[in-house]
């Protein structure tokens, strides 16, 4: 086995949990931070809930000129890297810069700041020739979003290889396997990684109005996002970030870092289907798990949790049920399975990575993380889903999915470094 | 791990040709394609110039469903695709599906379909805004709509770092590869030409304002000022080289053999710029010294600053005048994520011929100790060249293309 990475730090900014203490007590007590939405009069949306986070930069030390020309998930990305970075202790300033990296994911990237700056340079969408002279320079920072990773590689001091991954919904795990895969084959000893989005937003919410992918139940947001549930009906859209600290897992031990969890296996498969659609076997997902496991020299039985996709559409929650079936056989019914997604909603590209901070917040306590407002099985989904309340249970390795419009299916295993190998 | 990675088939879209023939047949000569913005009334703005692509039409080349759901980027990636299979002598069906899969690069995604529906949506009301949105804007629409129409279920992904993305996904898909992938698509494209667009890059400070399409994009030069955007791309198959010729593949066009990536220190830091470091971390990850490489194909940023940072970095790895550099992207403007990925196309070409495509309108400055290709193409054996992107903020690319044997 060639170079190992593990995780040495993390950094959380989630809705209703804001901090890795707070995002834990929100997921173990089984609390749910889906609300109406306040950033804008959502009247006129099909869908008017969301998960928005309570998220005031300045107390999170970002400077006046960060934050005008930052847009939202771009301040959580850097904030979350900032955390990530004080989490593991690493002094950045003693080791070569060239050798540390960043990948930031992110599905929409600053789709918040386009779409405010859009209203403003139309003129509240009456103007075709747009009017430039009513431009911030950060404009440009918005229209390509690999300002994302340069903002987090200026906060972190990394100089080593940087870009910003954007695979849809899969984001979030594909931008942290991006980074394993940099720092296995060599390229780079230390990853500043992780993903952010903020897409609470007019145009985000009346696109997925008009595919119905939003949950309308409005007349109870609290209980909105409900993921394996019968009565679901859509997602509850949300917004956050995680970042993390990846090092080689010798060098982490020399320093006598603290290390949370290996980053053992992870594959991405496509769908090559639909642009929004599923197929119902699940097959490509299960290629992804069962690729991961081979990269981790794991066995099914070796997963003690999964970390589900869970969006909350019928589609979602029974195509994944397929693909844990294919990939894990018997085991998938002896395996806890949860979405914390009912608990701090769907925040696209970022809530890939907030679900690998879940995960290993899951090893370190020996608790699984439940699925809020699961009352009504479904018959198609017959897996123990962890209703309502979290449960202890002895987490050594997770199986964390995701999946995604373009037809991307993600799978990352996370295990314990000291663990025997298949 | 370390396999060979080859290029066996191209498809590329560029203000001065569509197809492989196209594209060189103009480059060659240097025939220049920047000119007065056409696809909206520009005369408003500070910069009226741009490399646009105008005898391309996509209800030509694709079924008609997916032209309400596509920006323009992801059909002409779409058609450069097919091509690409054409070019490679594969069909879709060849490969089996899982083997197969799609890396790109994007810098804005489906700018001018967003900007369409942001208008629906201030404009007319929420309700008007299309149930394309969810995806035909977003960064990922190109690798996932590729996959779709192509059937390819293996490892995708895509990266954005502006201008250096298109390099950073050749790598990705040459990683692909060597964990066993057999085949990967490669590249990018950008076509932000609409009023948004426009603003959000006149936005970042860096565009010429000259109305000469001769004199408006001009790196190296003592009158630099700027740059010109254009559109367009290209995207590569890649293939293990064993396994390409083991299935008979008639156009081996080189080697994928070195890749180097870094980001500059943040600015005001005195700190060297990180691109001497990609380009040294390139030649090792190829196992070539500076002495081996033939051609360097510039990120050609146009602006006094930038092109004295590359011309320090070229000349420190090179020695002055060390090594013919070129940037053809002056007859086109800058494709962004699309740019990088015609330059590797640039060079393997320029393998095949033994020639060296010209840099357009420039006259060198006196200020940089490089060994610019001006005036008209030179002839001479290329074996290996480095082809360098730049991405705003400090992205810093490099990609070694070695001749295959």
């Amino acid at each position: 086995m060639g170079r190992r990475v593990v995780i040495t730090g993390i950094g959380v900014l989630a809705p209703g949990g804001i901090g890795t203490k707070n995002f834990w007590s929100l997921l173990s007590e089984g609390r749910t931070a889906t609300r109406g939405i306040t950033f804008f009069d959502p009247s006129p949306f099909r869908s008017k809930v969301a998960a928005e986070a309570d998220f005031d930069p300045e107390l999170h030390g970002l400077g006046p000129q960060e934050i005008r020309r930052m847009d939202r998930a771009a301040q959580f990305g850097v904030v979350t890297a900032r955390e990530a970075l004080a989490d593991s202790g690493l002094d950045l300033a003693g080791l070569d810069p060239y050798r540390t990296g960043v990948t930031i994911g992110s599905a929409v990237g600053a789709t918040t700041g386009l779409d405010n700056e859009y209203r403003v340079v139309s003129d509240g969408g009456r103007l075709d020739l747009v009017d430039h002279k009513y431009t911030p320079q950060h404009l440009y920072n918005h229209f390509v979003p690999s300002s994302f990773a340069a903002e987090v590689a200026w906060a972190t001091g990394a100089e080593g290889p940087a870009t910003v991954v954007s695979t849809g919904c899969t984001s979030g795990i594909d931008s942290v396997g991006h980074a394993v895969e940099l720092i296995r084959e060599g390229t780079a000893d230390v990853m500043i990684t992780g993903a952010t989005d903020a897409p609470i937003s007019p145009i985000t919410m009346a696109c997925f109005d008009a595919i119905k992918a939003t949950t309308p139940r409005n007349d109870d947001p609290e209980h909105a996002s409900r993921p394996f549930d019968g009565t679901r009906n859509g997602f509850v859209l949300g917004e956050g970030s995680a970042c993390f600290v990846l090092e080689e897992l010798e060098s982490a031990r020399k320093r006598g870092a603290r290390i949370y969890a290996e980053i053992a296996g992870y594959a991405s498969r496509c769908n090559a289907f639909h642009m929004t659609g599923l197929r119902p076997d699940g097959r490509e997902m299960a290629e992804a798990i069962k690729v991961a496991l081979d990269e981790a020299r794991m066995n099914p039985e070796g997963i003690d949790y999964i970390n589900a996709h869970g969006s909350g559409t019928k589609q979602n929650d029974r195509h994944e049920t397929a693909a844990f079936k294919l990939s894990l056989g018997d085991h998938a019914y002896r395996t806890p399975v949860s979405s914390i997604k009912s608990m701090v909603g769907h925040s696209l590209g970022a809530i890939g990575s907030i679900e690998i901070a879940a995960s290993v917040l899951a090893m370190e306590n020996n608790v699984v993380p439940p699925t809020a407002n699961l009352h009504t099985p479904d018959p198609e989904c017959d897996l123990d889903y962890v209703p309502l309340t979290a449960r202890e249970h002895t987490t050594d390795a997770v199986l964390t999915v995701g999946s995604g419009f373009g037809g991307f299916q993600s799978a990352m295993v996370l295990a314990r470094p000291e663990r025997s190998l298949a | 791990m370390t396999a060979k990675v080859v290029i066996t088939g191209i498809g590329v879209a560029t203000p001065n040709g569509l197809g492989v023939d196209d594209y060189w047949a103009a480059t060659r000569v240097g025939k220049n394609a920047i000119g007065p913005v056409t696809r909206f009334d520009a005369a408003q703005y500070p910069s009226k110039l741009a490399g646009e692509i105008h005898d391309f039409t996509a209800e030509d080349h694709l079924p008609s469903r997916l032209i309400p759901q596509t920006d323009r980027m992801t059909r002409l990636a779409l058609v450069a695709a097919d091509c690409a299979f054409e070019d490679a002598g594969v069909k879709p069906g060849d490969i089996p599906e899982f083997d197969m899969g799609v890396v790109t690069a994007s810098a804005s995604g489906g700018f001018e379909f967003g900007q369409n529906e942001l208008k629906k949506l201030w404009g007319q009301g929420s309700q008007y805004v299309s149930a394309y949105q969810s995806f035909a804007w977003f960064y990922a629409v190109n690798s996932g709509q590729i996959s779709i129409r192509n059937g390819m279920r293996g490892p995708s992904g895509v990266v954005v770092s502006d201008q250096a993305g298109g390099l950073d996904a050749i790598a990705q898909a040459r990683r692909q590869i060597r964990k066993g992938s057999k085949l990967i698509f490669s590249g990018g494209f950008d076509a932000s030409i609409c009023p948004w667009g426009w603003v959000a890059q006149l936005a970042g400070g860096l565009m010429s304002t000259d109305e000469n399409p001769e004199r408006a994009y001009l790196p190296f030069d003592t009158d630099a000022n700027g740059y010109v955007p254009g559109e367009g791309g290209a995207l590569l198959i890649l293939e293990d080289a064993e396994a390409a010729r083991g299935r008979g593949a008639t156009n081996i066009y080189g080697e994928i053999a070195g890749y180097g990536a870094t980001f500059d220190p943040k600015p005001g830091s005195g700190r060297e710029p990180g691109l001497r470091r990609a380009i040294e971390a390139a030649l090792a990850d190829a196992g070539l010294t500076a002495g081996d490489i033939d051609v360097v194909f510039a990120d050609a940023a146009g602006t006094p600053e930038l092109d004295r940072v590359e011309a320090d970095a070229i000349s420190a790895v090179f020695g002055p005048g060390g090594v013919p550099v070129t940037a053809p992207k002056t007859m086109t403007g800058r494709l962004y994520s699309g740019a990088a990925p015609v330059d590797v196309v640039a060079a393997v070409l320029a393998m095949r011929e033994g020639l060296i495509p010209p840099t357009t309108n420039v006259t060198l400055s006196p200020e940089y100790d490089i060994d610019l290709v001006t005036g008209s193409a030179r002839t001479a054996p290329v074996r290996a060249a480095l082809v360098l992107a730049r991405g705003y903020g400090g992205f810093n690319s490099a990609v070694v293309v070695r001749a295959a044997d």
